[in-house]
């Protein structure tokens, strides 16, 4: 049941070099560079985002992701959420606003798999970026790169599946849409989400907490995917796998590292989910054919690359 | 001054060559040899440590969380992030091995 989390809003990755970061994100990608801090932490969105950011660059001497955010319906949402986390045994620490600049206060816990999370209510509306309110026009001209849509999910690598799980549904209102099961009947994989998207952040099981697998962008259609595959070569960018399709979700995707060895996906298409929806069920022992849907065979790469 | 280095990785007895400017990995990878795991190749993941043997190089930024100082003395680098300035050699083993052979050192 819905418990008033609206939607992925922001992840704050660590990058190692800012410049190239920055690079990275906004003349490959297509992010735009919306402004900058003291800690001098960089904030970027993709064009048809209507808040003020969603992908936060903060500068450090290890990669991998500080935390994700979720933006939630209204104030009085955030407070009853806080309390009912407090309830099921997460410890939250209240962010104040300003913190992130244009962010109202947040919410951060760390969940079971050893991930921090954070819910918010407020951020500033800056609308889409390019076009105006009134009479919008298809896409505004001057973007650049991949053109990336929106930040749309990440995947976390951790431990604890089952407690991660039941604080997701049970508490956030999140939905299981995809799942992968062992010959035990254990989830190895929980593809979550609090809309019709077939995942807004998944986990695959892992025995180190709190790994960063991908942060992921949609684009609209496959010849876009393969039109970024082609900017992955021609800036020389390192490549994971794809274009391809998955099994899981059926999205079609091609994966590809920032400067720092932080993962990042575009990708378009994949199914939807509804409420009334049981979940779609991958088995472990076809797990090759699940994530890469043509090759059928894992590269080892997609499993143990973390950051 | 040459343009090419002499690159041998010890423990399989592997050559190539590395250009100016080029990392060790990349040389490894457009050489089409498999002496050393391909992860990131941004310094992020920790993937490829190797233990440098002999001749100099730079470094470019790699996560600490895999190169600490100790290590990046040791000669203990990532090797998508080393760009040789000299002809050089390398061992590359499993990362529980360089472990070990770390705190022999130590």
């Amino acid at each position: 049941m819905r418990k008033g989390v609206m939607r992925p809003g922001h992840v704050q990755l660590r990058v190692l070099d800012i410049d190239a970061a920055v690079h990275h994100y906004t003349d490959l990608m297509g992010l735009i560079e919306m402004d900058r801090d003291d800690q001098g932490r960089v904030y970027l969105k993709a064009w048809t985002e209507v808040d003020k950011f969603s992908v936060v660059l903060n500068p450090g001497d290890e990669p991998g992701m500080d935390f994700m955010g979720f933006k939630v319906a209204d104030d009085a949402t955030l407070t009853q959420l806080g309390k009912d986390l407090q309830a099921w045994g997460c410890a939250v620490e209240e962010i104040p606003a300003g913190e992130l600049k244009g962010c109202g206060r947040r919410l951060r816990f760390q969940v079971p798999s050893g991930h921090f999370f954070e819910l918010y209510a407020e951020k500033e509306y800056t609308g889409k970026w390019g076009v105006s309110d009134v009479n919008p026009e298809a896409w505004p001209r001057n973007l650049t790169g991949m053109k990336a849509v929106r930040f749309d999910h990440c995947l976390m690598y951790g431990d604890e599946l089952a407690a991660t799980y039941d604080l997701f549904v049970n508490v956030l209102g999140f939905h299981l849409a995809e799942q992968v099961l062992d010959d035990n009947g254990d989830r190895i994989a929980q593809f979550l989400t609090v809309s019709m998207k077939a995942h807004d952040v998944a986990f695959i099981m892992h025995p180190e907490k709190g790994k960063f697998h991908h942060a992921s962008f949609f684009l609209d259609t496959w010849e876009q995917v393969l039109r970024a595959a082609d900017l992955i070569s021609m800036t020389d960018t390192s490549i994971d796998i794809g274009p391809t399709r998955h099994g899981l979700t059926h999205g079609q995707t091609i994966y590809f590292f920032d400067p720092s060895g932080n993962r990042n996906e575009v990708f378009c298409g994949g199914d939807y989910h509804y409420p009334d929806h049981k979940p779609v069920t991958w088995m472990a022992k076809d797990l090759g054919k699940a994530i890469f849907y043509h090759d059928r065979v894992l590269n080892e790469r997609f499993l143990s690359v973390l950051t | 001054m040459t343009d090419n280095y002499e690159i041998v990785e010890l423990v399989k007895g592997q050559h190539f060559s590395c250009q100016r400017d080029q990392s060790l990995l990349k040389a490894m990878e457009q050489a089409g040899k498999r002496c050393i795991p391909v992860g990131c190749r941004g310094g992020g993941c920790g993937l490829c440590k190797v233990q440098i043997r002999s001749g100099e190089f730079d470094c470019g930024p790699m996560s600490k969380k895999h190169v600490d100082e100790e290590s990046r003395r040791c000669g203990q680098v990532l090797a998508c992030r080393v760009y040789p300035l000299s002809n050089l050699t390398f061992e590359y083993r499993p990362a529980d091995a360089l472990a070990s052979a770390k705190q022999q050192v130590q």
